[in-house]
């Protein structure tokens, strides 16, 4: 197979330019050092040995994000997040026996209180007090049988470094570094932690994230901005719901919704461990396996269909806000998968990457209008059909309706003229070197393949994506910009500064 | 949904795993248990340390070869940073390090260089931190030549073009506007000026009119005074051939005459009084808390008990504030801190927290919980031993790249620390006791010292702040440029 491949490649290769070959170099350099292996339970694993020190990186990718979180449970793709961190039924835990049963009366103890606080007629608040109280004895009860934060204790003991994991609306992943001695201890805390997980100490945590909510969208601007911003682009699709859930979800949810969503998605078939380091495949597969394999086999979870459909008219948002001025609009493009793919990175490449970008050159140098502008695809994600945003800094004393003309200046002469043969060039150059820039990364190169095997099914499309730019022509961006750049396609968002005057803040954003 | 359908099943099952994890565990032909999960011992690992060598003008360079990837990095450090800036031209180096690169050379402008660089994927780029600037490249091996080029010329003869200096003027004045919405960007900048005083120069904040203050004139001046070989630490990384990199460099550098010497000003220190801080902001609905002391810096001899200190009681996630306030309490989201220690001055000790409005003098005074509670639990043997493994055996990730060596190397130059530092760090954390480590909350953690700031939106408040005890208002009401009314913020016209 790998012989036939670069028999082909030589044929290839000699029309084509000298960076694609030393590219293709880098495909055969990674063949030597990578495996991947589907487990008889449908886990994917993804080996890269990579020997300049004896430490390793590892990424578990699990296919699910806020776009699967139920209907009134907004947020609890983050919130199972959160919980892989409490530990299992041998990890946190004095006893597990009683915890367990300790737990299943917090359950049910929750059901009864919201079920009677969440009453529209007949709501009797006095019980409503009483189990609220049962409620709040029961996690007293259970937190008797909790060894807090043992899981990260053990990881972080064990010289784990960047212990971490993040949920978007596309996917949840897990990453940490370790020396390369702990291979074994890493692989039993991390299956273990999705063979036996357990909801300790749900509620408690559930009052982090909402803290981690009020942090990150209710008291920043940016944040409160780009919530109301998504609610409004999509209709259709879960992409307008927030990731981090709204704080009516977030009241209401429980361990038992978060202990459904983890049996229905955190499935070896829905999930991608990559590891990269000073590490054998030979010898790290089996270690990998033996601990990995005990993940019980079930078909990977449907996929989410509904599509957003056309937007039909201009959509506004304006936040009257404390805040200095910002300007945001987005334009609905297809998913990651599409042809086009490549054409709206060498977009984003041309308009706004770094001081010879399109956006840079008009904006912040020449008009002086704007601290700085850019444009990106991938939000809110990139897994369905999403936006490709474009944003400006007004400068003081400007608007946003500045920066938003400026903008459609430049989109305008993006559909009307042809880039430049430099620029295309450009483009092509940086996107050979900075793939280059990020092989030297264990945790980088973890999380990049993982992601990729996710997503196309071959690692191998770590390079070929430079291979889908080097593709793209003059005539492409404009046939692109034209059929996507358009007010029809478009959902702004601003903030205008208004003066405080002594509202309320925001509790929770839009609901 | 079906909750009753499901409830006999789920506790059939969970008799179930009860049984086997009581008695079949170890059945299972697999470590049931982390504890029983061998460590081999980690393979010697000898990291391949930079060549230094010095050009009889003062320079030092660090080589570190590195073939992994056709690829160069290089950086050169000049002593004199923002904390050497007069008071009245605060942002001067901000803008000195912008326009350094940005206002191109005397051959060729910053768009030009621009264009050059770009179209080779390569970077050369110009920075400034408290104490030093930088101007750092990194290039694909084959273009190396010409982007030293680059980087020398930048180094030997900026112009700082008037037009760029007025672009990153205007810059700072978008900064300074926006510098108030944000409320951990106000507790970051607040704390800095309660810790070391509002003029020290640890703490300058510039404004419209120190911005508009700076002049070509200051940056060539800086410039002048600052870029003498004798200042500056060299390092390059990558895939090069180090004797033919030292023949460069020799030939870049040697005939560049050995400037003045560098003497370190006095930097004036003065703490805001213990006490209580606050900025009321309407728009928020968490409030951002910091407990400000001055710390001490890494020649201490404490800094390894210090170390140790900081992991068991705020660092990682089993340390007592995130395990009591973020996972048993359920008050923030983010949680944490210690004693500060920085290289050549005193760090800032910090605690710090974000917790909704409601909770925010509870919040207070669970921090103040935790220290109270060293006194009658000090940190233990068993959390000692935690943090020390914590510390010691992801030791490994300081030096797990060669860029990384380098730049530890780099530092421990630039501040005079012995170049193995790294290995003495090892050997004190080692050695440290129990006893070390219980005497740092006595010796620098002082609930009676702090000045607590809070930043958030008083009108949500679970009791006024002035229950605690006395409370300073701070102003952060963003002063007018020169000669325009006291209007920062304009209405929305709608």
């Amino acid at each position: 197979m790998k012989q036939r491949t670069s028999r082909f490649a030589v044929i290839v290769v000699v029309v084509i330019l000298f960076v694609t070959l030393a590219s293709a170099q880098d495909v055969a350099s990674f063949e030597k050092r990578i495996t991947v292996k589907k487990l008889d339970n449908g886990l994917t694993v993804v080996l890269l040995e990579r020997p300049e020190a004896p430490v390793f990186s590892f990424f578990t990718h699990v296919d699910a994000g806020s776009v699967q979180d139920p209907l009134s449970g907004t947020g609890l793709a983050h919130m199972m997040e959160h919980m892989a961190f409490k530990g299992t039924d041998k990890i946190g835990t004095t006893n597990y026996a009683a915890e367990k049963v300790a737990l299943e009366k917090v359950e049910k103890a929750y059901a009864a209180y919201n079920d009677e606080r969440h009453k529209r007629v007949g709501r009797d608040e006095q019980k409503v007090k009483q189990l609220e109280k049962a409620w709040q004895d029961a996690i007293q009860e259970a937190q008797k049988y909790v060894v807090p934060n043992q899981f990260g204790e053990i990881v972080e003991a064990n010289g784990g470094e960047g212990m971490n994991a993040f949920t978007s609306d596309d996917e949840t992943g897990y990453n940490y570094s370790m020396p390369v001695n702990r291979l074994e201890l890493w692989a039993y805390l991390e299956s273990e932690r999705f063979l036996h997980p357990v909801m300790r100490e749900f509620y408690k945590e559930r009052n982090v994230v909402i803290e981690e909510r009020r942090m990150r969208t209710d008291s920043n601007p940016i944040g409160r901005l780009l919530e109301q911003f998504t609610a409004e682009a999509f209709a259709a699709h879960p992409y307008h719901r927030p990731t981090v859930g709204w704080m009516s979800d977030l009241n209401t949810f429980s361990a038992t919704d978060a202990t459904n969503f983890f049996h229905q998605y955190y499935l070896p078939s829905n999930m991608v461990v990559a590891v990269v380091g000073d590490i054998k495949p030979t010898e790290a597969m089996p270690i990998i396996e033996k601990y990995f394999g005990r993940l019980p086999a079930k078909p990977k979870p449907e996929e989410f269909v509904t599509a957003e459909p056309p937007q039909g008219s201009e959509r506004n948002v304006v936040l009257h806000d404390p805040a200095q001025p910002v300007f945001l609009e987005g334009y609905h493009r297809p998913d990651y998968l599409n042809k086009d793919d490549a054409v709206y990175d060498a977009i984003a490449d041309v308009m706004s990457n770094g001081r010879t970008s399109r956006l840079y050159r008009t904006l912040v140098r020449d008009k002086r209008i704007a601290a700085f502008a850019g444009g990106f695809s991938g939000l809110p994600g990139n897994k369905y059909p999403h936006l490709f945003a474009f944003f400006g800094f007004p400068l003081p004393g400007h608007t946003p309706q500045e920066v938003r003309d400026a903008i459609h200046a430049e989109i305008e002469r993006l559909k009307t003229q042809d880039i430049t043969d430099d620029e295309l060039k450009m483009i092509k150059t940086r996107a050979k070197a900075n793939l280059l820039r990020r092989l030297a990364d264990n945790q980088g190169l973890a999380q990049q393949l993982a992601v990729i095997v996710t997503r196309y099914g071959d690692w191998r499309q770590l390079f070929y994506e430079v291979d889908r730019i080097d593709k793209v022509s003059k005539a492409d961006i404009r046939r692109v910009a034209n059929a996507t750049f358009v007010a029809t396609n478009r959902t702004v968002g601003v903030i205008e500064t208004a003066k405080p005057n002594g509202a309320p803040a925001p509790q929770g954003g839009a609901q | 949904m079906n909750r009753n359908y499901l409830k006999p099943q789920l506790a059939f099952t969970g008799l179930l795993l009860l049984w086997l994890a009581f008695f079949s565990a170890p059945c299972f032909g697999q470590a049931a248990d982390w504890k029983q999960i061998k460590i081999p011992t980690l393979p010697a690992f000898h990291p391949q340390e930079p060549r230094r060598f010095q050009l009889p003008n003062g320079m030092v360079i660090f080589l570190q070869e590195d073939h992994e990837l056709p690829l160069i990095n290089g950086v050169a450090r000049i002593r004199g940073g923002s904390r050497e800036e007069p008071a009245a031209k605060a942002g001067l180096v901000d803008i000195y390090s912008e326009v350094w690169r940005t206002g191109g050379t005397k051959s060729q402008t910053g768009d030009q260089l621009d264009d050059f660089l770009e179209a080779r994927a390569a970077k050369v780029e110009t920075a400034s931190t408290i104490d030093s600037t930088t101007v750092g490249l990194s290039c694909l091996k084959q273009d190396f030549e010409d982007v030293f080029k680059v980087f020398l010329d930048l180094l030997q003869n900026p112009e700082f073009r008037p037009d760029k200096l007025e672009l990153a003027q205007k810059g700072a004045f978008d900064a300074i506007s926006r510098r108030n919405d944000d409320i951990n960007e106000i507790v970051a900048r607040e704390s800095a000026k309660l810790g070391y005083g509002p003029n020290s120069p640890y703490a300058h904040v510039p404004e419209y009119a120190t911005i508009m203050a700076i002049t070509r004139q200051d940056l060539l001046n800086w410039h002048r005074t600052y870029v003498q070989p004798n200042n500056i630490i060299l390092g390059f990384s990558g895939d090069f051939d180090p004797a033919a990199m030292e023949a460069k460099i020799r030939q870049a550098f040697e005939a560049w005459p050995k400037g003045p010497d560098f003497h370190e000003p006095d930097l004036p220190i003065n703490p805001a009084k213990p006490g209580y801080y606050l900025v009321n902001k309407t728009d928020v609905n968490q409030s951002a808390i910091r407990m400000i002391e001055l710390g001490t810096t890494r020649k201490n001899p404490d800094y390894y008990a210090i170390e140790v200190f900081n992991e068991a009681f705020g660092g990682g996630f089993s340390s007592r504030l995130f395990t009591n306030i973020r996972s048993k309490l359920g008050l923030a989201y983010s949680v944490g801190g210690g004693v500060g220690t920085s290289f050549d001055h005193p760090g800032l000790t910090r605690l710090g927290m974000g917790t909704k409005s409601e909770s925010t003098v509870e919040s207070i005074q669970a921090l103040y919980a935790q220290i109270d509670d060293l006194t009658p639990h000090p940190i233990s043997d068993e959390e000692i031993k935690r943090a020390k493994d914590a510390i010691l055996n992801s030791f490994i990730f300081n030096l797990d790249t060669p860029e990384k060596i380098l730049r530890e190397r780099m530092a421990y130059e630039f501040y005079g620390y012995p170049p193995d530092f790294l290995e003495n760090y090892r050997t004190g954390i080692e050695k440290t006791t129990r006893e070390e480590v219980n005497r740092i909350p006595g010796k620098y953690l002082h609930k009676d010292k702090f000045a607590v700031l809070v930043v958030g939106n008083t009108a949500e408040f679970d009791k006024p702040l002035t229950t605690l005890g006395p409370v300073i208002t701070l102003d952060i009401t963003i002063l007018p440029p020169p000669g325009e009314p006291p209007a920062p913020t304009k209405p929305s016209e709608k």
